[in-house]
């Protein structure tokens, strides 16, 4: 992490058109190995983009970023117009300290490839322990808030059952409700399928669907499913080698890639499937 | 003189004798946990000063003997002006040096708790202290319960050792009972007897019962 002071990054975004999301010249390394080099990438506020590339390709890495499961090497990043990575300080923008951090992660939620739910807690608990032991709600008011999003993702039923009781689709989209409790500006889904046995996907992909549809939820979704990403997204961006190769509205990108690595991409990804 | 002879004359001071072993294990265990859990959270600090605490006790505690531990305690410390009663001194010693071991189980347990969980809890946007209570702690307790009864289990022999200071249990009541009458076999057997019952069928019943409810808390029954 960059310990000096940035003087070239704005401390605030301002105008009409402020993203909600903004990768401005963000690199990650891990030792000798460029995972994001140099990224610009801008979501706007309701947008929903996919990313989409080969395994190593850093799109997993920009969702852990912007959830701050990993620090930054060079770049800033911004949620909803301030900066996320850094804070303002020392007359330009300094990395951010811990508190700093938990003001802005409350910006952001996010669900794993292999749903992480609380084991000892059941769906209900699962999705009320945020709300009560983060945001300080009344119990009730979070037993009311979990029970009306366990309704949309269809889990009622399974309110009091543990984790270890559940499906893969099911603890997924438990998962998912557990992380709108919070009220998150920006979704992150990283792979939230690539764990789950074929025929249970859709009721999860059902589940984003629907959020889509219904709600003006900023959403960043990595996966491997084309075909869905190509039903929802706003945009999907080709990542190739830390850097976005190709970006454009779903139809254009799948039906008329233009690079040739993209070209090469989707036809392999057609092949095996 | 039959066994059931030497029984009745002597079994009064048996039971004496167990009563304060049972005693010294409660609270030496007491102790034992909570210097577990503290010196275990301190091997994971972050502050380097906080980590080397916890290492050199952990090490002082777990590479010298537990006899020579209680010594220290009962004669050596009193030269600093911190004098123990012996009861107390037996079960400090004991609780101290059981705790160092713990500490690792304590450290084990926490670190095999899946780095999902960690990351899923930090999402929430939940403190680090809030992260360890509420999500990592317990996950680690029911991992950590079988390897706990062991050491229970080693902490209640270990307290016959208190005997050495006089501390009147078990141990020490089957040693004058042997110098009074030299019925060595029968004073030793009973003992050996009684610290078997008491391991075998009072700690690890407890230890599985008490696995069974965290499990079926857990969800995982």
């Amino acid at each position: 992490m960059t310990k000096e002071t940035l003087s070239d990054f704005p401390l605030e975004l301002e105008g009409a058109d402020v993203p909600m999301v903004r990768f401005s010249k963000v690199t990650k390394r891990y030792g000798d190995l460029t995972v994001l080099d140099s990224l610009d990438l801008d979501v706007a506020e309701g947008e929903m983009v996919t990313i989409i590339g080969p395994s190593g390709s850093g799109k997993t890495t920009v969702l852990r970023m912007l959830m701050t499961l990993e620090t930054i090497n060079e770049g800033v990043i911004y949620v909803d117009g301030k900066p996320l990575t850094h804070m303002p300080g020392n007359g330009g923008l300094v990395p951010a300290d811990n508190r700093y951090l938990r003001k802005m992660r409350a910006n952001i939620g996010m669900c794993f490839q292999h749903f992480n739910l609380f084991p000892h807690m059941t769906a209900i608990e699962n999705c009320m322990e945020g709300p009560v032991h983060v945001l300080g709600l009344p119990k009730r008011e979070a037993r009311e808030r979990s029970e009306e999003l366990l309704e949309m993702v269809g889990m009622a039923d399974k309110r009091d059952q543990h984790p270890s009781r559940l499906s893969g689709g099911q603890q997924q989209r438990v998962a998912i409700a557990r992380a709108l409790a919070m009220r998150p500006k920006v979704m992150l889904f990283d792979e939230v399928t690539s764990a789950l046995d074929p025929e249970v996907i859709g009721e999860v992909t059902n589940v984003i669907r629907r959020l889509v549809a219904e709600h003006n939820l900023t959403m960043l979704m990595v996966t491997h499913q084309m075909g869905f990403a190509k039903d929802i997204s706003d945009r999907v961006c080709f990542f190739f080698g830390g850097r976005i190769e190709e970006q454009g509205k779903p139809e254009d990108l799948f039906g008329n890639p233009q690079r040739e690595r993209t070209q090469q991409f989707l036809s392999a990804v057609k092949e095996a499937s | 003189m039959s066994y059931l002879e030497f029984l009745a004359e002597f079994g009064p001071r048996f039971v004496d004798g167990s009563v304060v072993t049972a005693m010294q294990t409660v609270l030496a265990a007491a102790l034992a946990i909570a210097i577990a859990v503290a010196m275990g959270l301190m091997r994971l600090s972050r502050s380097v000063p906080v980590r080397w605490f916890a290492t050199v006790y952990i090490e002082i505690f777990r590479g010298t003997s537990l006899l020579v531990q209680l010594y220290w305690i009962f004669f050596v410390l009193p030269l600093f002006g911190i004098s123990l009663e012996k009861f107390t001194a037996g079960f400090v010693a004991v609780g101290m040096n059981l705790g160092a071991y713990g500490a690792e189980l304590v450290r084990g347990a926490i670190l095999s708790v899946p780095k999902g969980q960690w990351e899923a809890a930090l999402a929430l946007n939940m403190s680090p202290a809030k992260r360890m209570i509420r999500v990592i702690f317990p996950q680690a307790f029911l991992n950590m319960l079988p390897p706990w009864g062991n050491l229970l289990i080693e902490l209640l022999k270990g307290t016959a050792l208190v005997s050495l200071i006089s501390v009147a249990d078990l141990m020490f009541e089957s040693k004058q009972i042997n110098s009074t009458t030299f019925l060595s076999a029968q004073a030793f057997g009973t003992a050996l007897v009684i610290y078997y019952v008491m391991s075998r069928f009072v700690i690890t019943p407890f230890m599985r019962w008490l696995e069974r409810v965290m499990a079926r808390k857990m969800g995982r029954a």
